[in-house]
């Protein structure tokens, strides 16, 4: 076999801010692209040596393993309050927390809020696959209406159980949230959109302008029971109704 | 006592007071906190003083004690010098974030200006959260450094001192002072600004420059023989602590009743000695002042014969546990205590000692 890439144009290589660690994550899940893009924007815009993420409980926390700039891991639903910390005392740095829907949504509910009221100068990475992935499939603040897990085995009921939380749109009403949006990473088209999001997040935080909030509508082929190609058409089917996909607060020069 | 420097001239001052000017003086860094009495004047204190002194110094309000703690995690993390503060119930929600630090290794300084409990209590002084602070509060096999003040002086003193031995140790110290102590004024001999030394913390995330491995600050091990590494390199570190025991000893050597109490407690046992003494009893007092590490070889040392020992605490009897560890069985241990908030008195406790003494025969028969 020839391997020489004499001649071949390079189009793409893993950026240096991801480590070689093998990633946990489940075949057809959205938190390895998600990791993979956010590594990219720090690796371009060249902040590697002045980040420092904050990695949640569930699913993504090993996320220190795989990304390598420096991380500390927070307890469960504390991520934005750890990041607050940080950011606090290293102002000059960027801060970013990644967590999930259980995480942010439900344990760290107010922590999110005060944490964005505040206006802390962070980018706070929102992964909403609508189910705690790590604990085995259990209801999660953001589980659809009539959704069945292994804690609501006869399909959420808003009733009884809450609707689901916009968490999002919640905290866009705070005047420290300076630019919120919802991606996704399913296509290379939200890919791409993602990118600038995040992009444009580091950029306000370092013209100390509040809180930036990205969320990620992701899947969860193995707590949905479904395969890869599956759970992104279901995802976009009924995902996306509720959690449109689209800038929520955007500040003017965006606009 | 590491050698620290003072200012010539006291000041009147409260003790929560007294311990936020120490923590100004002593370069801190960042403090989180939360409001709650009997400790809200070191809050009140620091965003009154810091703005105008050293504006670079972070102090947050948070929404919780949660909050709180979890900033302190973030800060200590990125290798600044950082307090949090609380009283009973604002302790107890910090307990899980005070496990991950004492995981992680970050150093810190806690205060807890405890109150009657348990539950939301009353707001009048306590001692009940000695096994919180010294057994470990939150989960898992850990231990803090447990320093108990019974002085507006040490207050301030022992801030410099647990953050020193906090950063010694790489590892969370906590002052535990009750509400009194919090509340009380008296003299203080300040500590002198900026007399405490920063130490390098290459462990800490203040973003990862090219050439060095990231850092990453975690207390999540899933494999259970690095699991158990990991807890076997805390255990030795608790070993190495053991150093540092602190404690006053008051007329031990030829008393037959030895009074054991920690913090506010003890200086009220100093008064029923005295008391004692001007009714011909020989009475001692040990008074630790390293709650964590307690210091057993000393009470060990004089256990024996012919001799009792009587805990004074404001509790049901906690640190009575660790006397009785520590006496094994050598001497007759005996507990006093209040609770909900009531402060024993010296009288009380003398009637106490003169019980013992008749009921063990150590009534000096030249008095009788």
């Amino acid at each position: 076999m020839n391997t020489t890439t004499e001649g071949m144009e390079l189009v793409y290589e893993k950026p240096d801010t991801l480590t070689e660690t093998p990633m946990h994550y489940c075949p057809g899940c959205g938190h390895g692209v998600a990791h993979k893009v956010l590594m990219e924007v720090i690796e371009e815009m060249g902040i590697t040596q002045d980040t420092v993420g904050v990695a949640p409980v569930g699913c993504s926390v090993f996320a220190y393993m795989y990304m390598n700039v420096d991380m500390q891991e927070a307890a469960h639903g504390r991520a934005s309050a750890a990041a607050t910390g940080v950011k606090r005392v290293l102002p000059e740095k960027y801060v970013f927390s990644y967590q999930g829907d259980g995480d942010l949504a439900a344990i760290g509910t107010a922590e999110t809020i005060h944490t964005v009221n505040r206006g802390e100068n962070i980018l706070m990475v929102f992964i909403n696959n609508g189910i705690y992935g790590m604990t085995g499939g259990q209801m999660a603040p953001t589980s659809l209406e009539g959704m069945k897990t292994s804690t609501s085995p006869y399909g959420r009921e808003c009733s009884t159980m809450g609707s689901p939380l916009k968490m999002t749109e919640l905290i866009a009403h705070l005047p420290g949230a300076y630019y919120v949006t919802r991606q996704s990473v399913h296509t290379a088209a939200a890919v791409r959109k993602l990118k600038k999001a995040l992009k444009f997040s580091f950029e306000a935080q370092k013209q100390k302008k509040g809180t930036c909030f990205v969320e990620i509508v992701s899947n969860c082929p193995s707590g949905w029971k479904m395969t890869p190609l599956e759970a992104n058409d279901w995802m976009e089917k009924n995902m996306f109704p509720y959690f449109p996909p689209g800038d929520i607060k955007v500040p003017n020069e965006l606009k | 006592m590491s050698t620290l420097q003072r200012e010539e001239t006291p000041k009147l001052m409260k003790g929560n007071e007294a311990l936020a000017e120490a923590a100004i003086r002593a370069d801190m860094q960042a403090y989180f906190g939360y409001p709650i009495t009997p400790q809200s004047e070191v809050l009140e204190y620091l965003t009154e003083e810091v703005p105008k002194r050293k504006p670079n110094t972070v102090v947050l309000q948070a929404e919780s004690e949660v909050a709180s703690i979890n900033m302190v995690y973030g800060a200590g993390g990125a290798g600044a010098r950082v307090m949090t503060s609380s009283s009973s119930p604002g302790f107890s929600l910090m307990q899980e974030g005070v496990s991950y630090l004492a995981a992680s290794e970050i150093p810190c300084l806690l205060v807890n200006v405890q109150r009657g409990g348990p539950g939301l209590g009353t707001i009048q002084p306590a001692q009940g959260d000695y096994f919180q602070a010294v057994k470990g509060g939150g989960h898992g096999d850990y231990h803090i450094i447990v320093l108990a003040p019974n002085s507006v002086q040490e207050m301030a003193d022992f801030v410099f001192e647990g953050w020193r031995l906090a950063e010694e140790y790489r590892m969370p110290a906590l002052i535990l002072a009750d509400g009194a102590v919090g509340q009380m004024m008296e003299k203080v001999y300040l500590p002198k600004d900026g007399s405490l030394p920063h130490q390098t913390a290459a462990w800490a995330t203040t973003g990862k420059p090219k050439g060095r491995d990231r850092n990453f600050i975690t207390s999540l091990h899933m494999e259970p023989d690095k699991m158990e590494q990991v807890n076997l390199h805390l255990q030795d570190k608790y070993r190495k602590l053991r150093k540092e025991e602190r404690y006053e000893l008051f007329n031990v050597k030829d008393a037959d009743v030895i009074l054991v109490a920690f913090g506010l407690t003890a200086r009220i046992c100093n008064k029923a000695q005295q008391l004692a003494a001007e009714k011909g009893l020989r009475v001692g007092v040990v008074r630790p002042i390293t709650l964590y590490p307690f210091p057993y070889d000393i009470i060990a040392s004089l256990a024996g014969p012919n001799r009792v020992f009587l805990t004074v605490e404001m509790n049901a009897g906690q640190m009575v546990e660790d006397v009785r560890l520590a006496v094994n069985g050598k001497s007759p241990v005996y507990f006093r205590g209040r609770m909900g908030g009531m402060i024993p008195n010296p009288e009380d406790i003398l009637l106490e000692i003169e019980a013992l003494a008749e009921k063990h025969n150590l009534v000096n028969q030249t008095v009788r």
